[in-house]
């Protein structure tokens, strides 16, 4: 029985296209497509935010209404003291007010594109150097500059980079640059690369022996048409499942320079330096603290989910493994 | 043998002195300088700030200041910026205080993962497999400064545990056993909190190489002579899936001394990485380069030991 399955499924998969293959291993992994669910709203959520936060006047995240500070979540508005074109959106406090009054929602609304673009921005610049170096290391390696290879040159590079405690690399050049979410972003991705750079170099090492990349040759195609249009393409895959978990990882980081106060300043918020204002409040208004909490917690959570789940579909022996 | 060892050494010692560079210059490079930490002071004159910034070099070019950067370093007489301290002797303190929490945190991360990763690759599909990977993604995914926050209430409000510094204050006259007792409670929450994450990702790797030596030839091979499952699990494969870990011991330094910047800041832990802390917002740059470096000395160390360890455990390698 199981072996009629099989060879049935194996027949399928041959007519399927590989993305469609791919999917349909990712669609089994249910707690990877709730994940991927969660994300593509938080996507739209954050479109939608952008728009809301700036144009719309209720969103408005810098409306400071003192006399409604500290109120719990989900209060009705019905303040005498604060003029009715600052009242919240629907009328209620969703997720509480904080120490100035301003609506936490708002405020958490505002929060998710920042969070979202610091950690794609950071995941972007680290695929894009480890990309080129590993690509280098991998295809260029046995050029010579002197008594050293192009891949000796840059191994040795990423072998310097990871001696470094990254966190307080960061946390150095963070605190001594002038605040503004841009470096958070650069620095970041520049500390963070070493990994998908030996990823790309090991692919390039084997596919630049694969006969299909021997047959273009042979056709006299472009050294650098063969790199981009046929070795990186298969390289890809496993640099994606990483750069998944690498934003989980960033947004981690940014929640982390926040807390120490080196994160994105004021008045801009993001879900890191929500937490951050929040925990001298602890006691009194736990949801400041806890709201960002779980919505961090749970945002990194689904990257990670979902990138097991694609680390899954591009390596199904992983799948038999479980 | 020996031709291995000279040259993985000198290889080792010329990364680091490119560390020493890129670390310099980092520092150096970026933009703010220590005389603008405190600029609303009115007592700091401009020629009291010329004057400093005489005495630490800080007008001379990059180059020059690596240069006495590195003869200070290595004659002992590197000054903090911010107390004129000794750098070295500070840093040993520190060390000093740092490393129970180290050792702890990395003990309490072995003694769970490696028997839990195990455990769940034997019995792959279990409740207990289930819930412990649920729990790892989890563990991995909370924000290790949140999980304290949490942890600290949490003690301190039902178990009473002092939670904050390295010991109680006013306790010094207490006699040893006392003391003893009571610097154990204070490292018990910030070690299990550092180790929470370390714990997830190690024990799903361990998890992830057992399954992978499960499925060797020589394990069924080892099944196939009838040698009992005991011997077939912890003798043959446990032993071939802890290979790969030797190799973990020395990048584990950097990822120790990086992560303690947040845990020593929250529980007020008087450590490497909160004086990394308080160097980075003081400027102190001395201290700031001088634990990078001493960072990457120990993770260069750590990584050659764990080389040569592994040629000794796995008699595939040869070392040439």
């Amino acid at each position: 029985m199981e072996l009629a399955e099989q060879s049935g499924g194996t027949l399928t998969e041959q007519e399927m296209s590989p993305i469609r293959e791919k999917w349909n291993i990712f669609r089994k992994n249910r707690s990877a497509v709730l994940s991927l669910w969660f994300l593509i709203f938080l996507f739209a959520l954050s479109i939608v935010a952008i728009l809301l936060t700036k144009y719309s006047a209720p969103f408005s995240p810098a409306t400071v209404r003192l006399s409604d500070k500290f109120l719990p979540p989900l209060t009705p508005f019905k303040s005498n003291l604060v003029k009715p074109e600052d009242a919240p959106p629907f009328g209620i406090y969703l997720l509480g007010t904080d120490e100035l009054g301003r609506d936490v929602f708002s405020r958490m609304l505002e929060g998710t594109p920042v969070s979202l673009t610091i950690g794609f921005v950071a995941v972007g610049i680290s695929v894009f150097v480890g990309i080129f170096l590993g690509g280098l290391a991998g295809f260029y390696g046995r050029i010579r500059f002197g008594w050293m290879t192009v891949d000796t040159l840059i191994m040795r590079f990423v072998d310097i980079m990871l001696c470094f405690p990254t966190f307080f690399l960061i946390l150095t050049v963070v605190a001594l640059l002038p605040p503004s979410i841009y470096n958070i972003m650069i620095v970041i991705g520049l500390t963070s690369w070493m990994g998908t750079a030996r990823l790309v170099r090991a692919e390039f090492l084997s596919l630049r022996e694969q006969d299909y990349v021997l047959a273009a040759r042979s056709q006299a195609i472009p050294e650098m048409r063969i790199i981009f249009q046929h070795i990186v393409p298969n390289a890809i895959a496993p640099v994606l499942v990483s750069a998944t978990i690498g934003v989980a990882t960033a947004i981690l980081t940014e929640s982390a320079l926040s807390f120490l106060g080196f994160g994105v300043q004021p008045p801009d918020a993001t879900w890191g330096n929500i937490l951050s204002d929040g925990k001298g409040f602890i006691f009194d208004a736990p949801w400041l603290t806890f709201i960002p909490g779980f919505t961090i917690l749970f945002v990194v959570l689904a990257f990670n989910l979902c990138g097991e789940g694609l680390r899954e579909a591009y390596n199904p022996k992983l799948r038999q493994q479980r | 043998m020996t031709a291995f060892l000279i040259r993985n050494i000198g290889q080792r010692l010329i990364l680091l002195v490119f560390i020493s560079i890129i670390a310099h210059s980092v520092v150096h490079l970026a933009p703010g300088d220590p005389s603008l930490v405190d600029p609303m002071n009115p007592r700091m004159k401009a020629e009291d700030i010329a004057r400093i910034r005489a005495a630490f070099h800080l007008d001379d070019p990059p180059h020059v200041q690596y240069a006495y950067w590195m003869r200070d370093l290595f004659t002992g007489q590197l000054k903090s910026f911010k107390d004129n301290q000794p750098v070295l002797g500070k840093i040993w303190d520190r060390f000093l205080n740092s490393l129970p929490l180290f050792l702890v945190t990395t003990l309490i991360t072995w003694c769970i993962a490696f028997p839990f990763g195990v455990q769940a690759a034997i019995k792959r599909g279990s409740l207990l497999d289930k819930g412990g990977t649920l729990l790892s993604y989890i563990l991995i995914s909370f924000p290790g400064f949140f999980l304290a926050y949490i942890c600290i209430i949490v003690m301190v409000r039902i178990f009473d545990v002092p939670v904050i510094g390295i010991s109680t204050f006013g306790f010094e006259d207490a006699g040893p056993l006392f003391q003893t007792m009571d610097r154990i409670w204070h490292l018990t929450i910030p070690a299990l909190i550092f180790a929470s994450g370390s714990i997830a990702v190690l024990s799903r790797y361990v998890r992830s190489q057992m399954l992978e030596v499960i499925h060797m030839d020589y394990i069924r091979t080892a099944r196939a002579k009838g040698l009992s499952e005991e011997t077939v699990i912890y003798k043959h494969g446990l032993r071939n899936a802890l290979l790969p870990f030797i190799t973990m011991f020395g990048l584990m330094i950097p990822g120790l001394i990086g992560g303690s910047v947040i845990i020593e800041t929250i529980f007020s832990w008087p450590g490497l990485g909160r004086l990394g802390f308080e160097a980075i917002m003081n400027r102190d740059f001395p201290v700031i380069l001088t634990l990078n470096f001493i960072t990457a000395i120990l993770t260069l160390i750590g990584t050659f030991v764990s080389d040569i360890l592994y040629a000794v455990a796995d008699p595939r390698i040869k070392l040439q």
